[in-house]
């Protein structure tokens, strides 16, 4: 299934290092990364792939909220789906 | 890719400007649960609603989870409880309410709608049977909601169940007073009710509908007001223009989540209700819309044409969004359960006459007013009996959702908490309208072509 993945924050160092380490991890392949510092606020979108990840979405969810709490960051995962229908007729 | 732009403006949307879909309401049939025996009928209704509702909250709690998007509430709504219990020997439906109640506490949805009668023309024995239950109902069970039908516009209005929901209300508020009048928040008095309504109190599951059904109603004032705050100034083809554009967006999210849910309930999808649905959280208001149009407080003069336009443009723009619409769709103007609202009734620029001319031009009507504890019934009644005359004459639906404030009088305030909010006490006329009342009978029902 694929996926957006949205992460805010305060920038630093090291956050797309973090966060694709992380996603790894999970088994999950990464399609597309678009990423901008606005006023050292960090905002990076990702579409990724969660087809080989053992995780159930709710559970890759949870984990994602908990592990971006401990570097500092706001991760989101959304079904893409629902960004779909908003904005394409 | 999808557009960075698109994809923050959804975030934005969702985390800064309350969207929210309001309710996932799964509609159940409760024809096949008739029995002579009240006990046993309860038993059936128990037995039925915690079968076919089983996984309804925790789909809905997985589609919130995956789509990222808040289901604010998940309810029930049945067929109307007069039909079910007609055999049923006893005069009193109480037990029948706390069935309900029960079985929508052990589904873990937050109400269940549809302790109900359609009199519109005339009353059955189960009828009357029911309108007498309600306020007992109301006040023995926690979440149960339940709303009488008193006109439509082809049968007229029925002024005995007028005159007598007047009663009931009253009965209700006073069986309920030591919870600010809570029993009243949960009841409605219809004109023109539709059988697929998602939002409560007046949610019930139509005869003309299938065994089981979901229904989605959207919410988002916020996300309207904001987008109205990038078009200040801008005449109204603007303003509609982007009412419209919005609409859209937020619809298509409800119109994903009830077919997202219906497949994984194995329920067919009924209807979304494009309904812009306030809460009463700051930045979730029908009022401040109109007030970003250029009103300096809602209830002035120009609201109704600024009601008017919100309105239109919300269905305008959500019908294309989804396949399905239906219920009440249109803005919401609940005073207690909008900020905007509950501020302008404060601050002495809203009155029911003015929310009466309102709801000539949007969904449903009165709704959630606290009125003097001092009111008397018919002073009810005949508030009743004007928005009934609206909704008859205009082939629209209306209703009153109306909590008299038992001990309480003009100044003071009602505080029901969570989605119902607080109700400031708004005066009403002094004059009586007890004769009026008292003819009983039944207005009949208008003309609908000579229309000059």
């Amino acid at each position: 299934m694929k996926a957006i993945v949205t992460v805010t924050g305060k920038d630093r160092k090291g956050i797309i290092a973090d966060v694709c380490r992380l996603l790894a991890d999970n088994g999950i392949n990464i399609l597309d990364i678009s990423q901008t510092v606005m006023q050292d606020f960090f905002t990076m979108i990702m579409l990724i792939d969660t087809e080989d990840c053992p995780l159930s979405f709710t559970e890759l969810s949870d984990k994602l909220t908990e592990a971006g709490k401990n570097l500092g960051l706001e991760i989101r995962i959304q079904r893409e789906d629902i960004f779909n229908a908003m904005h394409r007729v | 890719m999808l557009n960075n732009q698109d994809i923050l403006s959804t975030l934005d949307m969702i985390g800064k400007q309350h969207l929210d879909i309001r309710t996932v309401t799964m509609g159940i049939s409760l024809l096949d649960c008739a029995d002579t025996d009240i006990c046993r009928c309860a038993e059936k209704i128990y037995d039925k609603i915690t079968r076919k509702a089983k996984n309804l909250v925790s789909v809905a709690e997985a589609i919130e989870k995956e789509f990222g998007i808040p289901i604010v509430n998940k309810r029930i709504s049945v067929t109307p409880i007069s039909l079910v219990a007609a055999a049923c020997e006893a005069s009193d439906y109480t037990p029948i309410a706390k069935a309900l109640d029960d079985a929508a506490k052990e589904c873990g949805v937050n109400f269940i709608g549809g302790f109900s009668a359609l009199v519109q023309k005339g009353f059955t024995e189960s009828d009357r049977k029911l309108i007498a239950s309600i306020p007992s109902a109301l006040s023995q069970t926690g979440i149960v909601c339940s709303s009488v039908n008193v006109a439509s516009t082809k049968a007229g209005i029925n002024m005995d169940a007028v005159r007598l929901m007047g009663m009931t209300v009253r009965e209700t508020a006073d069986l309920t007073k030591d919870a600010d009048g809570m029993g009243c928040a949960k009841l409605v008095i219809f004109a023109n009710a539709v059988e697929d309504n998602p939002f409560m109190a007046g949610a019930f599951h139509g005869v003309g509908e299938p065994e089981c059904v979901i229904n989605v109603g959207v919410s988002g004032p916020g996300v309207v007001y904001h987008a109205l705050q990038g078009c200040k100034g801008a005449p109204f083809d603007v303003v509609a223009e982007t009412i419209k554009k919005t609409a859209f967006k937020i619809t298509r999210m409800g119109q994903l989540v009830a077919q997202e849910a219906s497949k994984r309930l194995d329920v067919p999808f009924g209807i979304v209700d494009l309904s812009l649905a306030p809460t009463p959280a700051k930045g979730d208001s029908v009022a401040r819309i109109l007030e970003e149009m250029g009103l300096e407080v809602c209830g002035t003069h120009g609201t109704t044409a600024a009601l008017a336009l919100l309105n239109d443009a919300v269905k305008k723009g959500g019908v294309m969004a989804s396949n399905h619409v239906g219920g009440l769709s249109g803005a919401f103007i609940p005073v207690s359960e909008d900020e905007g609202m509950i501020a302008a009734a404060r601050s002495g620029a809203l009155f029911l006459d003015k929310l009466e001319a309102m709801t000539c031009v949007c969904s449903v009507g009165l709704d959630m007013i606290a009125v003097p504890g001092d009111t008397p019934a018919e002073t009810i009644s005949a508030i009743i009996a004007d928005e009934a005359a609206i909704g008859m004459i205009n082939t629209k639906t209306t209703a009153v959702r109306i909590i008299p404030a038992i001990g309480k009088s003009v100044g003071d305030q009602l505080e029901f908490g969570g989605l119902l909010g607080s109700a400031p006490i708004m005066p009403v006329h002094k004059f009586s309208s007890k004769a009026f009342i008292d003819r009983g009978g039944r207005i009949p029902a208008p003309m609908n072509s000579l229309k000059n």
